[in-house]
């Protein structure tokens, strides 16, 4: 009982630790992601942006934050009270799990203990990335229902039949990734991409097919016919006030992030990079070079997320199924295909 | 007839396989987008940069003051008939004896009011006035909460005798344009 007990409450420590930087983590870069946004929004259109919280507005999160709690909190009178609370939560602790899974790092040796900078390695990591991701498709379509509202409602329909449309794509190509990494666990994956042999350069078909299902899955824009402030004056979250439409645009920023890191370890090599082993460092030296490297990838994606927001207009929406069904699909498909005759004949 | 060199004829021919592809034109797009990202900004910070104003420029009137800081206006009334959205008004009044030093003139203005919502700063007050006496300047018309608050008495239109404006910027204007 004791052996179990010593070797246990370690472990779950370590966990606990890990469990918390990095949600703390996720919180402060989605944080600052909407100030990034906003400053470089500023930028593509000759502006300097926010600059007055602080030194170059670096508070302003805070204040939009302060600004949240403070607001009424507003509940439409014909609206299902729990669904109305439910959509939220569910849009925040969907876009929050997705992170248990990628690789943050490789080990560290700390306390006489090797500790893997992951909070899990399930070895079916794509499958419960695909299946989270399509869970925050819930958040959405729950609080878009709860309002009682027709824009809501219109863009709850559109959110699910966009998420069901491109998920499929996404699956496909994540299956002709699979295909030639062998195995579902993202920590598998990125460490059979060493130094500069990265996945997208097998798989940039795939990459492309991935990268644009991403932007569908964050309902970022070219594909954010959900939140539409033009036509259905913010969509799914018309109805909402205060902190609860906090969270859904909050929610939008850790997808954004986690879609960056995920295409940064899928694509990418994650935490690796070339002459990473020949620099000659202290190998928990070399670990925290490695996670630096991670982030300055997951930051460039993310540049890219808020440069292509700012260059390209919307989707119609039957462009948007066309591009779905008619051609991702397809291409996605024809990809598979051809990983899958590679594969067979090479390996 | 052509108008303009501007209008375009539109062609309605399909697409070739490189347009249909989308992405050239988004990687153009992108390559658009990101040169203002390094262009020059052109906000400029308010509070602390303040725009240069024209020569021209017409803002909140000024009742000035002689070179002994006595008030130059006779209250003739000529301002107010120019005016075209008739926002002057003003009461007349003899000069007492021993006010020589408040005002020039044996007649002077008592009441000397400019309501700012009416008026249209055409500066038509400035070149009625015989007494080189209102001009407009280049400062603002404060916001106000209540509509009241917008007519303007002598308490803020004539200058401190200790605070001068200085209006040569626009004499000189109209030495120019004679």
């Amino acid at each position: 009982m004791e052996g179990i007990a010593a070797v246990l409450i370690p472990f779950l420590i370590e966990k606990m630790v890990l469990i918390v930087i990095v949600f703390a983590v996720t919180l402060g870069i989605a944080m600052y992601a909407t100030l990034a946004e906003r400053k470089f929004a500023a930028f593509f259109q000759d502006r300097i942006g926010p600059d007055r919280a602080g030194p170059f507005g670096l508070l302003q999160p805070l204040a939009d934050g302060v600004k949240f709690f403070f607001k009424e909190e507003m509940m439409p009178s014909h609206s299902d009270k729990m669904l109305f609370v439910l959509g939220p939560c569910l849009s925040m602790i969907a876009a929050c799990m997705t992170a248990a899974v990628v690789p943050w790092g490789d080990h560290i040796l700390l306390f006489g203990r090797t500790i893997f900078l992951q909070i899990t390695d399930l070895n079916f990591g794509i499958l419960y990335l695909a299946g989270v991701v399509s869970i925050g498709v819930y958040g959405i379509m729950i609080g878009g229902w709860a309002s009682n509202n027709k824009f809501s409602l219109l863009s709850t329909i559109r959110a699910s039949s966009q998420m069901i449309s491109y998920e499929l794509a996404m699956g496909l190509s994540l299956v002709s990734l699979t295909l030639l990494t062998g195995s579902l666990s993202l920590r598998d994956i990125v460490m059979g991409q060493p130094g500069g042999h990265w996945n997208i350069w097998v798989q940039p078909l795939g990459f492309l097919i991935f990268l644009v299902c991403s932007f569908a899955e964050a309902n970022r824009v070219p594909f954010d016919l959900a939140e539409c402030e033009t036509e259905l004056i913010g969509g799914y979250h018309t109805e909402y006030s205060s902190m609860k439409l906090g969270f859904y645009l909050f929610a939008e920023y850790i997808n954004m992030f986690i879609a960056s890191a995920v295409m940064s370890t899928l694509y990418f090599g994650g935490f690796q990079f070339p002459g990473l082993h020949s620099l000659g460092l202290a190998p928990s030296l070399v670990t925290l070079l490695g996670v630096a490297v991670l982030f300055t990838k997951i930051f460039g994606f993310m540049f890219f997320f808020i440069w292509v927001r700012w260059t390209l207009p919307r989707f119609r929406y039957d462009q948007l199924m066309r591009l779905g069904w008619k051609i991702l699909v397809p291409l996605s498909i024809l990809n598979m295909l051809v990983t899958a005759g590679v594969a067979l004949w090479f390996y | 007839m052509l108008l303009t060199h501007r209008s375009v004829i539109a062609s309605h021919k399909k697409m070739s396989f490189w347009e249909r592809l989308y992405l050239p034109a988004i990687l153009g797009g992108l390559r658009i987008t990101l040169k203002h990202f390094f262009l020059k900004k052109v906000t400029i910070r308010y509070p602390e940069v303040k725009r240069l104003f024209a020569p021209v420029y017409r803002g909140l009137h000024v009742l000035k003051r002689d070179d002994n800081g006595a008030e130059r206006c006779t209250a003739c009334g000529l301002c107010a008939v120019a005016c075209p959205a008739e926002a002057i008004t003003m009461d007349a009044a003899e000069r007492k004896p021993g006010e020589e030093g408040l005002y020039r003139e044996e007649k002077y203005a008592a009441k000397y009011e400019i309501n700012m919502l009416r008026c249209i700063f055409c500066g038509l007050c400035e070149e009625a006035c015989p007494k080189e006496a209102i001009f407009l300047t280049d400062r603002l018309v404060p916001a106000q909460y209540n509509r009241p608050d917008f007519i303007f008495g002598k308490d803020k239109l004539v200058e401190p005798p200790d605070a001068r404006v200085d209006i040569s910027d626009r004499q000189n204007l109209g030495e120019t344009r004679c």
